[in-house]
């Protein structure tokens, strides 16, 4: 692992997630968030404006990863993962279309 | 008359109780996919109906979504069962809820319109409501194998999800 990865991974860990970035560069970090039974792996994540979040659908069911404001809808089909690459500052409410129960959080920072 | 006849299937539901402490027909894990899977298959059924009778577009989503869901979850525990190597065992709660199910849609396909919408709904909001209530008090604490109650764990966050769309649609269309 490279030093800078490590720096985003213990990073990812002191913000309580649970999202594994996979791989990171100048342009920003790569996190990972798992669905499964019914839950986003986090229910908040820190952010820089730069990052990709990539919501993978490891559950038995077809979810969404749809921002509150309207900025994005990912449709995730069972088995199926979907990209937002992150570059407004500010926090934003993530939920399931089909399950709205399902929610998360995102703090993006400058 | 709807209402009776929920209020007769959570009797069924809860008169599966009883029969956990009947030696001659326990309630092992066998059983409990099999109510489970038919519980599934009664929720499919009523959607497909739905989807046949009703114009309203959300209904037709919220039918949509409980077709998608159930048969996910049933495919999951029939992939499951297989791999446990067991065959689901019918028994008496979940013929009951089958015989109760084809009464209940035989009265719904006698509706038409926002009559049908309603009464479609309403019965979701109950059915998931008794479902979930038999899953939690029930078949989720008999359960033995760890995979099938955690299969049963999902898929009561799940219907749990369900009931709340239900209950809001109801709300909406009220
Ligand atoms: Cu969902």
């Amino acid at each position: 692992m490279s030093r800078f990865s490590r720096r985003a991974f213990l990073a990812t860990v002191a913000s309580g997630a649970l999202a594994r970035p996979s791989f990171s560069n100048a342009a920003g970090r790569y996190l990972v968030i798992d669905i499964d039974k019914m839950k986003f792996g986090v229910s908040h994540i820190e952010l820089k404006a730069g990052d990709t979040v990539r919501w993978r659908n490891k559950d038995l069911v077809r979810h969404t990863a749809t921002a509150r404001d309207g900025s994005f809808d990912i449709d995730l089909p069972r088995g199926e993962e979907g990209s937002i690459y992150l570059v407004t500052p500010g926090k934003m409410e993530v939920y399931c279309r089909f399950h709205p129960g399902m929610i998360m959080t995102l703090s993006i920072v400058e | 008359m709807l209402k009776k006849i929920f209020l007769s299937l959570a009797f069924v539901l809860a008169s599966a109780g009883a029969f956990a402490q009947d030696a001659a027909a326990p309630l092992n894990d066998a059983r409990i996919a099999h109510i489970a899977y038919t519980a599934g298959q009664i929720d499919i059924s009523a959607a497909n109906l739905a989807l046949e009778k009703s114009e309203d577009a959300q209904v037709l989503a919220f039918a949509e979504l409980m077709a998608r869901d159930h048969a996910a979850v049933n495919e999951e525990a029939l992939a499951l069962l297989n791999r446990l190597d067991v065959a689901p065992q019918e028994n008496d709660t979940s013929a009951a809820l089958s015989s109760q199910a084809r009464e209940r849609e035989e009265q719904l396909a006698a509706l038409a319109g926002r009559e049908f919408d309603i009464a479609y709904v309403e019965n979701e909001v109950t059915f998931h409501k008794t479902v979930n209530d038999a899953l939690q008090n029930l078949l989720i604490p008999n359960a033995q194998n760890a995979d099938l109650k955690a299969l049963l764990e999902t898929g009561l966050s799940l219907f749990r999800e369900h009931q709340l769309h239900a209950e809001h649609l109801l709300h909406e269309m009220n």
